[in-house]
């Protein structure tokens, strides 16, 4: 996956892993099945308009709270193909990285970028298009130890390949 | 370079002279922890890659504690997976009901983290151990897969900020009205991918449980870890505990802080966090009228055993008010024990309160205390986001033991310091 292009979602400042997938679904480890339920408590709307490719926007600290991979996995799954977001939490930042969903962290593109707006990424180049107002901005890069992982397709892969090694 | 003692501990790990912020280092891990509903997931990741044995048996620990005894099939089916996961790979630190406790209170209990380890957890609040001077820090399931399999884990090494206590707390005061205190003052990303690294004279008024309160919830100030000095206390607790033989590390006199916030611990009063955010601070005083349905007093912050001694303290021989129920979950087995030996599960019962076995059951809305539209609940455990007890437009309020405790007997906020 290079790129993602589709409809936005947008959320605010401190998006917690609790409301992107409350506990009451965590008694299973099943993908679709969480994915039913993600942003639930914050949109109810979402799990049910979302499509393949759509992207996620969000403030500060996304993702804070628990440690559940099952956070970014529902979101994931859902069909969201990159989060872009001011900043996010540590420990969604690395589970991100880890499974392989796309996260950018971009100030600027996350003010411009208006709920249903038609937005495409690069992520090879980090750049941020949205197709609506014709606005285009440059995401960070990552460090090249993480682009590593990422184009191993996450960090299991990525150790299997330096144990094959 | 002057390096900060998270640093120092990561460097050491690393093998590497030294290390500095922003540096991708792998590291070598003392220890490996993963609870029931994260673990299923970190097996799944490990089967999938195709590992099929883990890097040390004795390093990995397994506790049941979120949803056990199982609330339901689907609960009790994920236990199942780390039960036999546990057994084909002989992981010796496997807890299971009966002897399980809630996963941060358990492992120094038992003496399975020590000064100048280098820990990672398939939890956020992993980062409590930094209390006993190891570096620990909460992942997700995959980072716990890949740690079980190789024995190491990635980190960005943090920068710090270095918070200098003074003072001694006042009576009715505790570690968490330091935490909430802190929160509320860099709010809930202040401290985002750095380490909190606690220093000063009034380190050594505070007690190891309210320094395992302190750090426990350094994530919810954003932060990679939260650590403290290694002093007489730490060593008699690790002594005590049987943990392996510590290493202390130190952080160089001359060491970079991004950011130095002074604490005087008799300045601080007893705090409440309104919803939604552990940032929401105030003053208890502040807060009398808001009347509470609920109180649990519990979890991996402050379900030990000096928390059940405040308890006791505030409802022995007193009633909770009519009206509100009072959930009181001591956080493993020996503290249960401790609390039945001490004649604590009497009074409390006598005062109304229902006292459960140990589990994380209510912090997270997962069971035992599932909140209706609307209700409010004070709790002396880590969150309030929107919905974390149960229903949506539930609240949930942030406290000490004693704050929540005394707040049990007047039906609404209270400042324990009226007590008496």
């Amino acid at each position: 996956m290079n790129e993602a292009k589709g409809k936005t979602f947008v959320y605010g400042d401190n998006v917690d892993t609790d409301v992107i997938i409350p506990a009451r679904y965590l008694n299973t480890p099943d993908a679709k099945a969480l994915a039913e339920h993600c942003m639930e408590d914050l949109d109810e709307s979402f799990a049910k308009n979302v499509k393949e490719g759509d992207l996620m926007i969000a403030g500060w600290n996304f993702g804070c709270g628990s440690s559940r991979e099952h956070a970014p996995l529902a979101i994931k799954t859902s069909g969201i193909h990159c989060v872009i977001a001011k900043s996010f939490a540590r420990i969604f930042y690395r589970n991100a990285i880890n499974i392989g969903l796309p996260i950018l962290e971009c100030e600027a593109a996350v003010d411009g970028i208006q709920p249903g707006d038609e937005v495409e990424v690069d992520f090879t180049t980090g750049v941020i298009c949205d197709k609506t107002t014709g606005q285009s901005w440059q995401a960070e890069p990552f460090p090249a130890f993480i682009q590593d992982i990422i184009r191993c397709g996450g960090w299991m892969k990525y150790l299997r390949q330096m144990q094959d090694r | 370079m002057a390096m900060t003692m998270t640093q120092k501990i990561l460097a050491a790990h690393a093998h590497l002279d030294e290390v500095k912020a922003g540096q991708l280092i792998l590291a070598d891990l003392d220890g490996v922890l993963g609870n029931d509903i994260t673990t299923p997931v970190a097996i799944a990741e490990f089967e999938k890659a195709g590992f099929d044995s883990v890097f040390d048996p004795e390093k990995i620990n397994v506790v049941l504690d979120h949803f056990v005894p199982n609330k339901d099939i689907k609960a009790a089916k994920q236990s199942a997976t780390c039960r036999s996961f546990c057994k084909e790979n002989k992981i010796s630190h496997f807890y299971d009901v009966g002897k399980m406790g809630i996963e941060h209170a358990l492992l120094p209990e038992q003496g399975r983290v020590t000064a100048g380890d280098c820990l990672i957890g398939a939890d956020s609040h992993t980062c409590t151990y930094g209390a006993l001077g190891a570096f620990s820090t909460g992942v997700g399931s995959t980072d716990m897969a890949a740690g079980m399999a190789t024995g190491k884990a990635w980190f960005k090494v943090p920068s710090a900020i270095q918070v200098k206590l003074t003072g001694q707390l006042n009576d009715f005061v505790s570690g968490k009205d330091v935490i909430l205190s802190l929160i509320g003052q860099i709010g809930v990303d202040g401290a985002l991918y750095k380490s909190l690294e606690f220093t000063g004279d009034g380190v050594k008024a505070l007690s190891m449980d309210d320094r395992l309160c302190i750090c426990n919830m350094a994530i919810e100030a954003g932060a990679k870890n939260g650590i403290f000095p290694v002093d007489e206390q730490t060593l008699a607790f690790l002594k005590a505990h049987g943990a392996n033989e510590p290493k202390i590390y130190q952080a160089d006199e001359d060491a970079v802080y991004e950011q130095v916030i002074e604490m005087d611990l008799s300045q601080i009063v007893p705090v409440v966090s309104w919803p939604h955010l552990p940032e929401n601070t105030h003053p208890a005083k502040e807060s009398q009228e808001i009347e509470i349905d609920q109180v649990v007093i519990g979890s991996c912050t402050n379900g030990r055993m000096e928390d059940m001694d405040a308890t006791y303290r505030i409802l022995k021989g007193n009633h909770v008010k009519d009206g509100v129920r009072c959930i009181i979950i001591p956080a493993t087995m020996d503290i249960y024990k401790q609390c039945i030996a001490n004649g604590y599960l009497m009074a409390f019962i006598e005062a109304g309160a229902v006292v459960s076995t140990p589990t994380c059951g209510p912090c997270l809305g997962g069971y035992m205390g599932i909140l209706a539209p609307n209700e409010r609940c004070i709790s002396t455990t880590n969150r309030n986001f929107v919905g974390r007890m149960g229903d949506k437009t539930s609240e949930v309020y942030l406290a000490s033991p004693y704050t929540a405790a005394y707040s049990a007997l007047t039906g609404h906020i209270s400042d324990p310091r009226e007590f008496e």
